[in-house]
């Protein structure tokens, strides 16, 4: 269980001399095998609280815990997908998820480690292409080398921040529903998904659970509101379908923002 | 149809590179650096005549003279100009290479640490504006031996500009690298590995060009003031003979085999740039 209690984060910026609170008591609860999907305009400190469960920020009051172990840093019981890929470029594909999962796995041995990475690498459709570099790869192909990288480390928890939010319309979908997949599969050890997005109908169609941040000065939780749908969550018929629209209405009244 | 034709704008040509007329733009290339090349020739032509120096035909007679005896060896004096460039390019390689030893991870510890930064930043800005030849006594009397003392100036020649070029590479780790690191827990080695080297390596291989350019600058002036080998000391050697077609010739040779060590750091720098990964 992944748990956050009274979280706060403010940022200062000396040259202006203004300080915005970003995190204002945040608490929030992720079971095991939940996704969690935390929303919010810009601003509302969503990708900050990702950083703090990922242990690459300290928060200034307030903690997480992972199974009542505080986080004080990164871990291998949480791996992070960024938006922007974060590949190293000098590596091939192969060699950016081997690294990265050597490093935050030491205790493997290189045989299980490199067993571990093949597996992944298949899962996402990228054992083929194991040995070009970033660059000579799309945006989608080097973000799924990205979320393999994440799931080669055998994670309990998952992070995401904006992962698909620089690709394509179909490139995105075709990604959220690779993720899914994976992250069903029995035989995968990761339990819990927190993906920070801005997109209301990724938020609807991959969460459990859906937490709706605002911006200063108002409460850092606006509303967590829970999906309770089946999945696959592509083609909802009948009340399915009317519950599905349903919740996107009632997210996009969450954000104020008009219905169109 | 094109865009192109349809717009009111003519765009032009472009002057350099492109497909069409490669011929054409060789024989422009050419024709172009023969023209730079003629006017130099004749600024010489025009200064020998005011002065004592040796014209164009009289230098280039030398030089092909030079170039026709290259090994011969009649003792420390008197040396073909092959085996007195190799002894200055032999000089400048162990003096080269010592620097890039100490000088790429000293470059990478500035570069990774403030600490390291604040602590010997200071140290190199104070020695770097110092002329490498004001070293030279200082390592004579260090070694007792003029080749030695050569080579030491050679390294300090090249160090700073390794350094400061290493740290400055490695100093500009692009934040999300340094964020996967921290998340997948790189250890010492594989952030050394994977990402310290490859991000700094361009900037190393500048600082070794630009090191390896005034290295073979300042072992001319060294050889001058010192020894009695290396090219430094044929061309004064050739003056105090009054020889003056082979010290022009001697630029000639020098300039050649500077540029040829440039060309092969280019290269090599294009063969670690990023966009040589793709």
């Amino acid at each position: 269980m992944l748990q956050v209690t009274g979280l706060h984060k403010s940022f200062t910026d000396p040259k202006q001399r203004t300080t915005s609170h970003v995190l204002r008591g945040v608490d929030l609860t992720v079971e095991p095998g939940q996704f969690v999907c935390l929303i919010g305009h810009s601003g509302c400190g969503k990708s900050t609280m990702l950083n703090i469960m990922g242990g690459l920020l300290a928060a200034d009051r307030g903690q997480v815990t992972l199974d009542g172990k505080a986080v004080t840093g990164p871990g291998p019981d949480r791996a992070m997908v960024f938006q922007g890929y974060s590949l190293l470029p000098r590596l091939s594909l192969l060699a950016n998820v081997r690294e990265a999962a050597r490093a935050a796995r030491p205790n493997r041995t290189a045989a299980d480690n490199d067993a571990v990475v093949e597996r992944y690498l298949r899962a996402v459709g990228l054992w083929e292409a194991k040995d070009k570099k970033p660059s000579q790869v799309s945006g989608g192909m080097a973000q799924r080398a990205a979320v393999a990288r994440a799931f080669a480390v055998q994670p309990r928890v998952l992070l995401l921040d904006e992962p698909f939010g620089a690709l394509d319309a179909l490139t995105r979908r075709k990604l959220q529903a690779e993720l899914m997949d994976l992250w069903q599969h029995e035989e995968v050890e990761t339990e819990m998904v927190v993906m920070v997005t801005h997109g209301i109908e990724e938020a609807v169609s991959l969460a459990d659970q859906i937490v709706v941040l605002g911006n200063p000065p108002g409460p850092s939780v606006v509303s967590v509101m829970d999906v309770d749908l089946p999945r696959p969550r592509i083609q909802l018929e009948g009340a399915q379908g009317i519950a599905h629209r349903a919740a996107q209405q009632q997210l996009l009244g969450y954000l104020e923002i008009p219905a169109a | 149809m094109t865009i192109a034709q349809e717009s009111p704008v003519r765009i032009p040509r472009p002057r350099f590179g492109g497909r069409p007329g490669r011929g054409r733009d060789l024989a422009r290339t050419v024709g172009w650096a023969g023209l730079g090349a003629a006017a130099a020739l004749a600024v010489w032509q025009v200064g020998a005549a005011a002065t004592a120096l040796p014209s164009p035909v009289e230098g280039l007679r030398q030089l092909g003279t030079l170039l026709w005896y290259p090994f011969y060896d009649l003792g420390p004096n008197d040396k073909g100009i092959a085996r007195q460039l190799g002894i200055s390019l032999q000089r400048v390689g162990i003096g080269f290479f010592l620097a890039a030893l100490v000088g790429i991870p000293l470059g990478l510890l500035v570069g990774a640490s403030r600490r390291a930064w604040m602590a010997i930043n200071p140290v190199v800005q104070m020695l770097r504006p110092v002329s490498p030849l004001a070293w030279f006594p200082i390592w004579l009397v260090v070694f007792r031996d003029n080749s030695q003392a050569a080579i030491l100036v050679i390294f300090m020649t090249a160090l700073w500009p390794t350094v400061l070029n290493t740290a400055a590479g490695a100093g500009s780790i692009p934040e999300d690298q340094r964020r996967v690191a921290a998340v997948f827990r790189f250890g010492r080695l594989a952030y050394l590995r994977h990402i310290l080297v490859p991000n700094a390596l361009p900037s190393i291989v500048t600082g070794l060009r630009l090191s390896m350019g005034i290295a073979w600058m300042v072992i001319v002036a060294v050889e001058m003031l010192s020894s009695g080998t290396g090219i430094g000391f044929f061309v004064w050697n050739s003056y105090n003979a009054d020889d003056m077609p082979s010290v022009l010739a001697s630029v000639l040779i020098i300039g050649a085999v500077g540029l040829l060590l440039d060309f092969a750091f280019l290269r090599l720098a294009r063969s670690v740039s990023l966009e040589g990964v793709a």
